[in-house]
């Protein structure tokens, strides 16, 4: 059922995304963030609180000045290494209570502290590496139901009764396990720690509730005979922690858009900008899939005007994606049913954009989310909605689908009711699960022609983006009617220029020449 | 008056649960009883199965014997005679004599703007524009996730006429909390009276808003003329005759 497009106005959206991403990227090369330091500090075994509830990482990272921060966090745990022969947890911790200091590192030489570091890298890069193995031993011997795989979300604040959710959902048909975080958790900077009962439209994300959840769906993966996969969130200000707990906890994907946190949470977009860039880089060499946002245009502004947009956001994403080291398989691009119900042939524009980005993107795990902003207190009509919504995803082959609730104007979902969503979902892509192959739309009819008209004005704004540059262009309002300054939001404090000898050792070894580099030097 | 299934006075109700339990034949037992212990007649288990490991799910429907009185019941309204934009602009400078000051904001950790954005932005909701349009309104959208004592360190630098608060999680009445913690914090300031306060959100009812020490309280489908209308009355009755 593919509609007519031009394969050369595709290339030229392409290649405007990369003209629009370039910049930025040669921005984020020559910057870092605290908390992709504190992700350096954590992917070498950093863990755990200092005395007054601080989480390590950052007790160890604020011991440092700006002066010596500006070198890497690593080259300061590789020293203490050297000096001590302790291990990097413990150095970081003696940094943080200051029975170690940096002055006293001084003249440690190089070359010894890189060696120091050294096998510490590697045993990080080797427990991610592990999960990754062990996710694609275990999709092999339990391996998913078709896609689109049925995604529900859990968000009842206390992690042991998200484990109960979770575990009911999957028995339901539920593949893919979201927990919603704490909803202010995306301004924190810092990541909390150990198991969290108490939160409010979700429940925290950390380590320790990673691992009891990943406990969870692994024992029913095994019961049900079918991997069920773990989502949660690297967004806010702490993308790149969250993205080292998920890669050591093995989840499977992750909320991680490049716009997102800009837009929707003030969070400074420079901030952002590296932070994804550090995040994307461990969730390639993780095997995690990421989903991008795109969706959250549609939940302010109209889906019909900001269809061009949504659009345009996926072609930015994929290349900052692909500039980070993800293959396209690991790309969830975005997109969401939003569509007023009152409008006439709404369905039939939806399944427009939904088959456009399936033909625009052909190997991604395209990410469909269901609709809510026109969803009520009326259940009844809610439960249609979903279902003409779970109709576009199965017929335009969408991968990752986010299970609409009955309830979703009224409060986090009920046991019961992602019960009856996901049986709504089963239902319709059973019932229809070939129709995409067999119908054809009609030449220069309704569904083609939208489809044509989205992706002209996409490229029209793309050509807006470009001239203006990405950050001057947010600030104009281009994206979701919002706009943010350069240096404005949350979190820019938190941004350095890094200091000619900024050393990051991780970067060095996820970057994709890094890691070619590191294949060739195995073999 | 009951519920009207097809018959006056019938009673009819749906209902639906889940139960923390296997299903089986007495499963269902469990839930006509139950839905018979709420007080309801003729109860009628419709579906009941097994949803998860020792959780099922029921369809009920019963007969409720108990009635209210619709005329003894009052919940005042808000929305005031409906007026256009261009109205209540030319109101404004009728009957005020200079531009409202009006701030708003999603308070406390709720990052949901959807209802804030739908009243304040330009856009507006359903062809209805939003109070930045208004000529005679100057708006201020804090945006999300705004603290109490942020929103009012804002109303007093600004010297804002009318503030808008908005929730949307309610997740263990953190909305009622937050509401709360913002007029407690407005009154210690001495700042309660000077302004027009007014709370949001899809389960902000008139009477909550009452209860909660605020002018008013918008619910689920309001307009943002709905909003600007009362505002530039409540501001105009405020005023020395």
């Amino acid at each position: 059922m593919e509609v007519r497009i031009e394969p050369g106005v595709v290339e030229k959206a392409r290649s405007l995304a990369a003209s629009i991403v370039l910049p930025i990227s040669e921005f984020i090369a020559a910057h870092s963030t605290v908390s992709v330091e504190r992700a350096v500090l954590r992917l070498l075994g950093v863990d755990g609180v200092a005395n007054d509830e601080i989480p390590m990482p950052n007790a160890a990272l604020d011991a440092l000045t700006a002066e010596q921060r500006a070198g890497g966090v690593a080259r300061w745990i590789a020293r203490g290494i050297a000096e001590t022969a302790e291990t990097p947890a413990t150095v970081a911790e003696r940094l943080a209570r200051g029975t170690l200091t940096a002055e006293e590192l001084l003249d440690v030489p190089e070359a010894a502290a890189r060696a120091a570091l050294t096998p510490h890298v590697q045993a990080g890069l080797l427990r991610v590496a592990e999960r990754r193995a062990e996710r694609e031993r275990l999709l092999t011997r339990l391996p998913q139901s078709p896609a689109p795989l049925l995604y529900v979300i859990v968000a009842s604040g206390n992690i042991y009764e998200d484990r109960t959710a979770a575990v009911a959902a999957a028995e339901s048909g539920a593949q893919v396990i979201a927990v919603i975080r704490s909803t202010g958790q995306s301004l924190l900077d810092f990541v909390p720690y150990g198991a969290t009962t108490e939160g409010y439209g979700g429940t925290y994300a950390t380590q320790e509730n990673f691992r009891i959840m990943r406990a969870a769906l692994d024992a029913t993966s095994e019961r049900l005979g079918r991997y069920v996969m773990l989502t949660n969130y690297a967004s806010g200000l702490c993308m790149p922690e969250i993205a080292t707990m998920a890669a050591l906890e093995r989840l499977d994907m992750l909320l991680n858009d490049s716009m997102y946190g800009i837009l929707f949470r003030d969070i400074n977009m420079k901030r952002t900008f590296i932070d994804q860039h550090f995040s994307r880089m461990l969730n390639a060499y993780a095997g995690i899939i990421i989903n991008t946002g795109e969706d959250n245009y549609l939940t302010t502004a109209d889906a019909v005007e900001q269809a061009p947009a949504v659009l345009a956001s996926q072609f930015i994403n994929e290349e900052f994606a692909h500039r980070a080291g993800l293959p396209d398989e690991q790309i969830g691009l975005g997109d969401a049913y939003e569509i007023d119900p009152k409008l006439e042939d709404g369905f039939l524009f939806s399944v427009a954009q939904a088959q456009l980005a399936r033909q625009l993107f052909p190997k991604a795990p395209l990410k469909y989310m269901p609709p809510t902003k026109h969803m009520t207190g009326d259940i009844f009509k809610g439960h249609l909605i979903d279902a003409m919504f779970n109709l576009t995803s199965v017929m335009t082959k969408q991968n990752i689908h986010l299970c609409g609730m009955l309830t979703e104007a009224i409060h986090t979902p009920l046991l019961g009711d992602r019960a009856l969503s996901l049986e709504n979902a089963r239902y319709i892509m059973n019932t229809a699960r070939h129709l995409g192959d067999e119908v054809a739309w009609k030449p220069g009819g309704i569904v083609e022609r939208r489809a044509q008209a989205v992706l002209a004005d996409c490229v029209a704004l793309l050509e807006r983006v470009a001239d203006l540059g990405l950050m001057n262009a947010i600030e104009a309002q281009t994206f979701a009617d919002v706009s943010r300054a350069p240096d404005g939001g949350r979190g820019f404090e938190g941004v350095f220029a890094r200091a000619d000898d900024y050393w990051n050792p991780f970067e060095e070894a996820l970057l994709p020449e890094g890691r070619t580099a590191a294949k060739a030097a195995a073999r | 008056m009951r519920p009207y299934g097809d018959t006056l006075d019938d009673g009819a109700t749906q209902l639906s649960f889940t139960l923390p339990v296997e299903w089986s034949e007495a499963a269902d037992e469990a839930a006509r009883q139950l839905v018979a212990r709420m007080g309801f007649n003729d109860v009628s288990v419709v579906e009941g199965r097994r949803i998860a490991t020792g959780f099922s799910y029921f369809v009920v429907y019963a007969r409720t014997p108990v009635a209210v009185d619709v005329d003894a019941i009052r919940a005042p309204s808000v929305k005031t005679a409906a007026m256009s934009m261009d109205q209540i602009d030319a109101f404004v400078r009728e009957r005020i004599g200079r531009k409202v000051r009006v701030a708003g904001a999603c308070i406390g950790t709720d990052a949901h703007t959807v209802g804030i954005d739908a009243i304040l932005n330009m856009k507006g909701y359903q062809g209805d524009y939003g109070l930045e349009r208004y000529k005679e309104f100057e708006t201020f959208n804090l945006g999300s996730q705004i603290s109490v004592e942020e929103l009012v360190r804002f109303t007093r630098e600004r010297d804002i006429d009318a503030l808008l608060a908005s929730q949307v999680v309610t997740q263990k009445g953190s909305d009622v909390t937050n509401f709360t913690a913002l007029v407690e914090l407005l009154e210690a300031e001495g700042l309660r009276d000077r302004i027009i306060l007014i709370c949001g959100g899809p389960r902000v009812t008139n009477l909550l808003a009452a209860e909660l020490g605020y002018d008013a309280g918008f619910g689920r489908g309001t307009l943002p003329s709905e909003v600007a209308s009362f505002v530039a009355h409540r501001m105009a009755e405020r005023l020395p005759a």
